[in-house]
């Protein structure tokens, strides 16, 4: 179908933006990169009576790294994050999940604060800021405040976003010395949405996991963060060999915890037993490249 | 802020001054108001690819971008690919010469994803270009033929290069 009728404002500054989004008579919604808002509009669930289009504001397209975060605009699109050496180099969980977002023409135009701000359950952009502690800047009129990246997220397509607050940019926390990250997820086709997806982190020492974190994706409610499982890992050895059971009692814990949604691309069950198989490979992964726990 | 907008858009070299209302999307733009008929609307939503094309040098949906967007941007469609003496380039004759289409409604978006596979990556792997182009459906040609063409491309491209 066709989009619906909306008027357009592409704001030249930051400043013009936040002020036409503060007015409630306007009824305006952010278009960054489009390629989930415009199918919406296209389809006709999406009505906005102003689109604000944010393209032509300049400042929003920085990838900045210092040393203990990576700090990324509202304009930085998923292409920008695989072709930042910065990112491939030190950021490799951000850089592994991103390559499995949508397809090269999609990944061209989306952004990974658009993506943030949609908070699709299966999307891979909010699973990877809340594994990696992030937090989302967020800025109206009146002035700027930063959430941490599950206080952001509020359940399926919502978030804590008020009217006339635009996301401005993302900060990632880099984890600690002797981390090792993975990604991994299933979808029917490379690129499709998650039908089930794990990231992980482990942070080694001696043989020892310090330090876990575990995002679960894929589950109906944005992204779940498995306390249980992160906090059975914690102080376990995982050298030797002994890593096999303690990823299986995590991912049990992980399948017992979830509540996945039933649609068109699984059951409820699959999901579950999908979850359990996507945390074990990605704890896996975690830990190989933490240097095997030895 | 009206419901209609004035835009100037380069599209294969040829500059156009429209004026377009702000929800017409650059595919519609490029077909009932330049009737450059190459480029194909499947789905409307981003999944089917048969409407990419070239926005300054990068694969886009063009269905999922706004006719004003595009404003003074260049464009290459699937009319814009003949070289200045109007020969195909390298990867419409491949295409032709693996038979890598049939009905060929899906082909000006593969052509388009395939020519950026090239520009980023003149040597891919089999498994590089079937992951570049997941983005891409065909409904008829089972694909294979459309990897041989892309292959064959890929060869004579870098052959020409070293000549
Ligand atoms: C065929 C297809 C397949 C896809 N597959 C995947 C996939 O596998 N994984 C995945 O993660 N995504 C996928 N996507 C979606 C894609 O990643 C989008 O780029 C992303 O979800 C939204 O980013 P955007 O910049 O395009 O946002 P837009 O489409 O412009 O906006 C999306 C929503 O977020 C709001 N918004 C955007 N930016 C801001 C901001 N800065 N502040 C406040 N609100 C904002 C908009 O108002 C709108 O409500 C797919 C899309 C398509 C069309
Ligand atoms: S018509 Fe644009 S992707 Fe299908
Ligand atoms: S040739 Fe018919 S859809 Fe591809």
């Amino acid at each position: 179908m066709k989009a619906p009728w909306f008027e357009y404002y592409a704001p030249a500054t930051l400043d013009e933006a936040l002020k036409m989004l503060g007015d409630a008579d306007l009824d305006g919604r952010v278009l960054a990169g489009g390629q989930s808002l415009m199918p919406m509009l296209n389809l006709r669930v999406a009505d906005p009576a102003m689109l604000v289009d944010i393209n032509g504001i300049p400042g929003l397209d920085g990838i900045e790294e210092n040393a203990d975060t990576l700090s990324v605009g509202a304009l930085v699109r998923h292409a920008d994050i695989l072709n930042s050496p910065a990112v491939r180099a030190r950021w490799p969980l951000l850089a592994e999940a991103v390559t499995q977002v949508a397809h090269p023409a999609i990944r061209n135009r989306g952004t990974v604060c658009g993506s943030v701000a949609h908070n699709d359950p299966a999307a891979e952009a909010p699973s990877i800021l809340a594994t990696l502690d992030g937090t989302v800047i967020i800025a109206s009129a009146e002035g700027r405040r930063e959430l941490p990246a599950e206080e952001f997220s509020q359940g399926m397509l919502s978030t804590a976003l008020e009217p006339g607050e635009m996301v401005v940019g993302l900060r990632y926390r880099r984890p600690p010395e002797g981390t090792g990250s993975g990604f991994v997820e299933f979808a029917r086709r490379l690129g499709d949405f998650a039908i089930a997806g794990a990231a992980a982190l482990l942070t080694m020492r001696d043989g020892v996991c310090e330090r876990a974190r575990l995002t679960i994706l894929g589950m109906g409610d944005g992204p779940v963060r498995a306390c249980e499982a992160e906090d059975m890992l914690t102080g376990k050895t995982l050298a030797n060999g002994a890593a096999r059971e303690a990823f299986e009692a995590a991912a049990a814990a992980v399948k017992a915890a979830v509540d996945p949604a039933e649609d068109v691309h699984a059951t409820s069950g699959y999901r579950r037993h999908l979850t359990g198989v996507m945390t074990i490979r990605a704890l896996e992964k975690a830990l190989a490249r933490a240097g095997g726990g030895e | 802020m009206a419901r209609e907008k004035a835009i100037e858009v380069t599209v294969n070299g040829i500059t156009h001054r429209k004026t377009v209302s702000v929800r017409t999307s650059l595919a519609d733009f490029l077909r009932d108001h330049l009737y450059l008929t190459g480029t194909h609307i499947g789905c409307e939503h981003g999944v089917c690819g048969a409407c990419t094309v070239s926005v300054n040098g990068k694969a886009v949906r063009s269905c999922l971008m706004l006719a004003v967007q595009a404003d003074a941007k260049q464009i290459t469609t699937i009319e814009g690919l003949r070289d200045e003496n109007g020969e195909w380039n390298e990867m419409q004759k491949a295409f032709f010469e693996n038979f890598a289409l049939q009905c060929g409604y899906c082909t000006p978006g593969f052509l388009t994803s395939a020519i950026e596979l090239l520009r980023e990556n003149p040597d891919p792997s089999e498994a590089e270009i079937r992951e570049y182009l997941s983005g891409n459906i065909c409904r008829c040609s089972g694909y294979q033929a459309i990897i041989d063409a892309v292959q064959a491309a890929a060869a004579a491209t870098r052959a020409q290069r070293q000549a």
